[in-house]
């Protein structure tokens, strides 16, 4: 007896061999990177026992440290801002009667994912340096102001789709309950809001610590975050203390996207 | 049972709702006039899309009217918005707040309202009990059945005592015998707070069962206005004989007319008493209308009418017989069962059909 054929991609001649062959492409450039983070020798390519030197290194190192302060800083101030422009942009975009002009809207937002990073990088540049010499200020405000502006569209995506799925009916029932516009949001709308509010600040929170391009044009002399620096020590010499410190990020950015994953799926 | 003075909480006048415009453009509410007095048990009862959920949202304040006014004890509130009307809803999907514990969802009207901590919490308990859910007062509201979370959002919607409660098809997620309990019950709950009930279903048999009045509604308009007899007995449209109960409608030509009583000649050539919907007073040819279970079988000599037995249907409480009358339509009696009772009538049978004084309607369409 013969199953009815159904097509099914997995019995297709080559199926396992493209699957590998991707997944390795993809993953063996890590896999590399962090084994000689472990690395006992100098170098990044001759292998030579296993240790945690390089570790040890790159956490005492004074310049290491200051870059991984600055870089949290700014990632938590731009993720914090931008979440709170998104939440904003989003309610804006979702509780409100479909016009002309809406979708012209979220294109609008969603700018900065579409346009060249390189273009606002070059921009932002201009701009700034004409704001450094009339001002006299050239603190982290200009990196932390352009790290929020890039990020407000990854915050806005989950906030938004989490304001699409809620159900109206809450915020109508709030509002037959006594409760003015203000209190509404205060009390229903924000309080449901919060996965996708969280959501959001931790995507636009890696976006910001993982941002080079950006950073590396509108920052100040002794202003390097933890991406620019590790650039600027590949130009020099290159140690295993590279590795562990990209290793050390990977494993962030790995807890905070599965957190990420866990609240998203957290539907109300 | 309270007396029910006659004072008007609710008077819609002359109200519509029209949505989109031009070519698109559509009546959900045509002019309509209705006054929902002081403490009664009112239902508007229709199809979907009758408009009966529209004059809902109006009411709550959920949507405004496209013209008239709406008064609420005299004061005219069709411009005013949700949270400044002292009137709650119990919505068909319950919206309770996920977020919150039962106690929280009762107590939430209060606190907006910004009553004083031990007047909330006492006010609560009382609603808790009025709808026996104390054990679960500190439950999320994931955590309790359906029945459990129609009862807290009855109780949510009552705890800020609300002159007029609007129920939107509260019932229709219950299962059927869940839903039986619940009538009951609303109805208690309604004399016992005292409070105007409106509300809103498409389920003929709840309408009767729970109201004190009923309105018929139908493409955005109100039909007829009474109480579950009323309607029932004295349909005064096909519309609303045909969507509440079954009914039998024959051509008939009017007699003469005196008050509210007519006499009809039918099709037969015999000529029966029929009653007049209020301040209509037809000429020439009408239709009437008999429920099935006023006509009675007999035989064929004599009879107003006679025909032949098509059918004949057993359902346990009573029997379906279907006949086809001599001018060609059709007519179901249905007779209640007795122990002991054999039936004379089987499919075939010719058989007169006896219309009683009082049980024919004349129907204004």
């Amino acid at each position: 007896m013969s199953r009815p054929r159904t097509f099914d991609l997995r019995a297709q001649p080559g199926f396992a061999f493209i699957a590998l062959f991707t997944f390795f492409m993809l993953y063996l450039p890590i896999a590399a990177l962090v084994v000689y983070a472990f690395n006992a020798g100098d170098s990044m390519a001759i292998w030579e026992g296993v240790s945690l030197r390089w570790f040890q290194a790159a956490a005492s190192n004074e310049r290491v440290q200051e870059a991984a302060l600055r870089s949290a800083i700014i990632a938590i101030c731009a993720a914090s801002i931008a979440t709170t422009a998104a939440t904003m942009a989003a309610i804006a975009t979702t509780r409100t009667k479909p016009y002309r002009g809406l979708t012209f809207k979220y294109a609008f937002i969603n700018q900065p994912l579409m346009v060249p990073e390189i273009v606002t990088a070059v921009a932002l540049l201009i701009v700034f340096s004409r704001i450094k010499v009339w001002t006299g200020y050239s603190g982290l405000g200009y990196l932390v102001a352009a790290h929020a502006a890039f990020c407000i569209p990854f915050a806005y995506l989950p906030i938004r789709a989490r304001l699409e799925s809620m159900d109206l009916t809450l915020e109508r029932a709030a509002a037959d309950l006594y409760a003015t516009p203000w209190k509404t949001f205060r009390y229903v709308t924000l309080p449901l809001l919060r996965p996708g509010i969280i959501a959001g600040f931790m995507l636009a929170f890696v976006i910001s610590l993982d941002d080079v391009v950006i950073t590396e044009f509108v920052k100040s002399g002794g202003q390097d975050t933890l991406p620019t620096y590790m650039l600027g020590q590949l130009r020099r010499e290159t140690t295993p203390e590279v590795n562990a410190i990209a290793t050390v990020f990977l494993l962030v950015s790995l807890i905070l996207v599965t957190a990420f994953f866990f609240i998203n799926r957290r539907k109300a | 049972m309270p007396e029910k003075p006659d004072r008007n909480a609710i008077e819609v006048r002359n109200v519509s709702k029209i949505f989109g415009s031009g070519d698109a453009r559509f009546a959900a509410l045509d002019r309509v006039s209705v006054n929902i007095r002081e403490n009664e048990f009112f239902t508007l009862l229709g199809p979907s899309g009758c408009g009966k959920t529209t004059l809902l949202r109006l009411i709550a304040g959920f949507d405004f009217p496209s013209e008239g006014e709406i008064f609420l004890y005299g004061d005219d509130i069709a411009p005013l918005p949700p949270f400044r009307r002292p009137v709650n809803t119990v919505f068909q999907s319950y919206a309770l707040f996920p977020h919150m514990t039962v106690a929280q969802n009762i107590g939430f009207g209060l606190e907006m309202l910004g009553k004083p901590k031990a007047e909330v919490e006492a006010r609560v308990t009382q609603m808790l009990k009025l709808v026996r859910m104390e054990q679960l007062a500190g439950r999320r509201t994931s955590q309790i059945s359906g029945g459990q979370q129609q009862r807290v959002a009855l109780a949510r919607a009552l705890a800020p005592q609300p002159k007029v409660l609007l129920l939107d098809e509260p019932l229709s997620a219950l299962d059927y015998k869940l839903r039986k309990d619940m009538q009951i019950e609303l109805k208690t709950l309604q004399h016992e707070t005292g409070i105007t009930f409106i509300f809103v279903t498409h389920d003929q048999e709840e309408a009767l069962t729970m109201s004190d009045r009923i309105a018929v509604m139908s493409a955005g308009k109100i039909l007829q206005v009474g109480s579950p007899r009323d309607i029932y007995d004295r349909p005064a449209e096909r519309f609303v004989a045909d969507f509440i109960g079954e009914s039998n409608f024959l051509p008939a030509a009017i007699v003469s007319t005196a008050g509210n009583l007519a006499t009809v000649r039918l099709a037969s050539g015999a000529e029966i008493p029929a009653s007049l919907p209020d301040g209509f007073a037809p000429k020439g040819d009408v239709s009437i209308v008999v429920r099935p279970e006023h006509a009675q079988l007999a035989k064929p000599e004599g009879a107003a009418l006679a025909g032949t037995v098509e059918t004949v249907v057993y359902l346990g409480t009573d029997t379906h017989f279907h006949l086809k009358l001599d001018s060609g339509e059709p007519f179901i009696v249905r007779r209640q069962n007795a122990r002991g009772h054999t039936d004379r009538f089987v499919a075939g049978n010719r058989v007169g059909l006896l219309i009683p004084a009082d049980s024919a309607q004349v129907l204004k369409d």
